[in-house]
């Protein structure tokens, strides 16, 4: 079976290297390079299953290098970026990256974010009931079990969850999810976002305080798993 | 000394009116003041012009102050002629020790600013050797650490157990976390100092971003008790969420490092007058009385807390606090342990109620 490969965009060698041992141990064909130019070169030569893209780079800013992959690059792009710099992040969401990791990462939590981008590369899920743990969610009969039970859910909650469902294990942003349920443009009314989720959890999570399906990404947004 | 700083024409315009005036005063009571009597009021004045003034002010102040003695009260009056001559020794000494006078006091308060910029300097050093010395130490153990332990795994592989293998790898894992944690520290300080610390307020659910906090140091508190009373009902609060968990993180990771095992540490959140009030307290020993205020300078730490932490947590936290334009109060409870307090002024959001929609 052909292993799915992936590009390393990073300027330090010592990141390279040990991202290269950790992808390739776990089997995946590792490519690398030192520079934004270099990399959309390779990408554009031989595209791989997923990018790993350092925002930090010197030659070309990280941003800059996203958006020009997106102009024809559509599979998994995940960005590395370093602590306190959620604007950047949201920034990279919003110009396209598929997911980020802030450094220092766990190597299980980088494979975890990979395998879950990985999927979503297959395209998009033709499932019409998606199962998370112990919560099934059936888009077509519009509902939701926990355990084979059905939890009541008004429009808001069950259209909240549902599209947390079809975005499993991906990062969503507070504008992406108010424009997405609320149609609202603005970052400013995220209070709706917030009772939303505080009233989801009390109903899908076994410990609300501790939840284990709607994760808070502190000043970035939410993942659902 | 501020008026030192202050724009030199307005020196001389002020030295030369008060001594005007004081010369106007004593011409006017100059039945029952003896003209001896105002030489020396006229010297005080050029005195005191010396201590704040620069020189070349006061200078022109005391000839000033020199050729009214001389004309105005001096017999004959109106003219500069002096008749005895014990006046003329008179005059003669003043205008020699005005002058004088006024140098040498001028000359003293500039020895005095010498003074007290170099403890300042000296200040400045012995911070910045504090920094160093707890910085080395705080990123020298960890980096030794791992050098260590690579080392040994390296060189000894062959004869290392499976366990002991376990152990050096776990070594190494824990000193990069802590490495990890100094350098965030660092840098949330160096944001502080720089003075570029945007808030980036947003609603924020305030029980959540405590269980956040205590769920992210569950790790750090197994042999604590982290109590959260939660108050139901708390309206939203506008705050930069990530600066405020950081801040209520360092002081719960304060008590956690600080209190001994077994200790109770109880949060209490809630919204008093336009402020989100979160209440960090613990039944540890508390902080000596003295030092309440001192406890949240940066790098100082209390002189028998061991080793570990670099004395930076709670200035943070008070960093981060105060960017809101919020404080935190710090006291000892009447029954022991410590209490801090947050006071955070916040625009609230009651909206509780779409369950419905």
């Amino acid at each position: 079976m052909n292993k799915p490969e992936i590009l390393i965009i990073d300027d330090e060698p010592q990141i390279r290297k040990l991202l290269e041992i950790a992808l390739e141990s776990s089997g995946y064909k590792v490519w690398q390079a030192a520079s934004g130019k270099e990399g959309i070169l390779m990408a554009a030569n031989h595209p791989p299953e997923l990018i790993l893209l350092d925002l930090g780079l010197p030659d070309k800013g990280g941003q800059e290098i996203l958006k020009e992959l997106r102009l024809w690059y559509n599979r998994a792009i995940i960005i590395l970026s370093v602590q306190n710099s959620e604007e950047d992040i949201v920034l990279a969401l919003d110009n396209g990256a598929t997911d980020y990791l802030s450094k220092p990462f766990r190597t299980g939590e980088l494979l975890a974010r990979i395998r879950s981008a990985m999927r979503r590369n297959q395209g998009e899920d033709q499932n019409t009931v998606i199962t998370c743990g112990d919560l099934q969610i059936d888009l077509v009969a519009r509902t939701v079990k926990k355990q084979a039970e059905i939890i009541r859910l008004t429009t808001t909650e069950y259209n909240l969850v549902a599209f947390f469902a079809r975005n499993e294990g991906k990062v969503l942003t507070h504008r992406l999810l108010l424009k997405e349920i609320w149609g609202i443009g603005s970052q400013e009314e995220t209070q709706y976002l917030r009772v939303f989720v505080a009233q989801l959890r009390k109903k899908i999570e076994n410990d609300p305080h501790r939840p284990e399906h709607i994760i808070t990404e502190s000043g970035v947004g939410y993942r659902f798993n | 000394m501020r008026s030192a700083s202050g724009k030199i024409w307005i020196q001389y315009v002020t030295g030369i009116c008060l001594v005007l005036a004081v010369a106007f005063a004593c011409y006017s009571f100059r039945g029952v003041l003896e003209y001896k009597l105002t030489a020396l009021l006229l010297l005080v004045t050029v005195s005191v012009l010396a201590s704040i003034f620069r020189i070349l002010p006061v200078l022109a102040a005391s000839v000033l102050s020199a050729l009214i003695l001389n004309f105005f009260f001096i017999a004959p009056f109106r003219t500069f002629h002096i008749s005895t001559a014990e006046d003329l020794l008179l005059f003669a000494m003043y205008f020699v020790i005005a002058p004088v006078n006024a140098v040498f006091t001028y000359k003293i308060r500039k020895t005095e600013k010498k003074a007290r910029e170099k403890e300042e300097k000296e200040k400045t050093i012995r911070l910045y050797n504090t920094l160093l010395n707890s910085l080395s130490h705080e990123l020298k153990t960890p980096i030794s650490t791992i050098i260590g332990a690579a080392d040994t795994l390296r060189e000894n592989r062959a004869a290392l157990t499976p366990g002991q293998t376990d152990e050096l790898f776990g070594e190494i894992q824990q000193a990069g976390f802590r490495l990890s944690k100094q350098v965030a520290n660092l840098l949330n300080m160096s944001r502080l100092e720089s003075g570029f610390l945007e808030l980036k307020k947003d609603w924020c659910e305030i029980s959540e971003l405590v269980h956040t906090v205590i769920n992210r140091l569950s790790e750090e508190a197994s042999a604590h008790t982290i109590h959260y009373q939660e108050q139901q009902d708390l309206p939203l609060f506008k705050i930069d969420m990530v600066l405020v968990e950081q801040a209520v993180s360092n002081i719960i990771a304060n008590a956690l490092q600080y209190t001994p095992a077994g200790s109770v540490i109880t949060v209490f959140a809630t919204h008093q007058e336009n402020n989100c009030v979160i209440t960090i307290s613990d039944n540890g020993p508390g902080f000596p009385e003295d030092k309440l205020e001192l406890v949240f300078e940066k790098f100082y730490r209390l002189p028998d807390s061991g080793t570990g932490g670099t004395g930076l947590g709670l200035s943070i936290a008070k960093g981060f606090i105060e960017s809101h334009n919020g404080r935190i109060v710090l006291k000892n409870k009447s029954g022991g342990g410590a209490e801090f307090t947050l006071e955070i002024p916040a625009e609230t959001s009651y909206i509780n109620n779409l369950k419905h929609e």
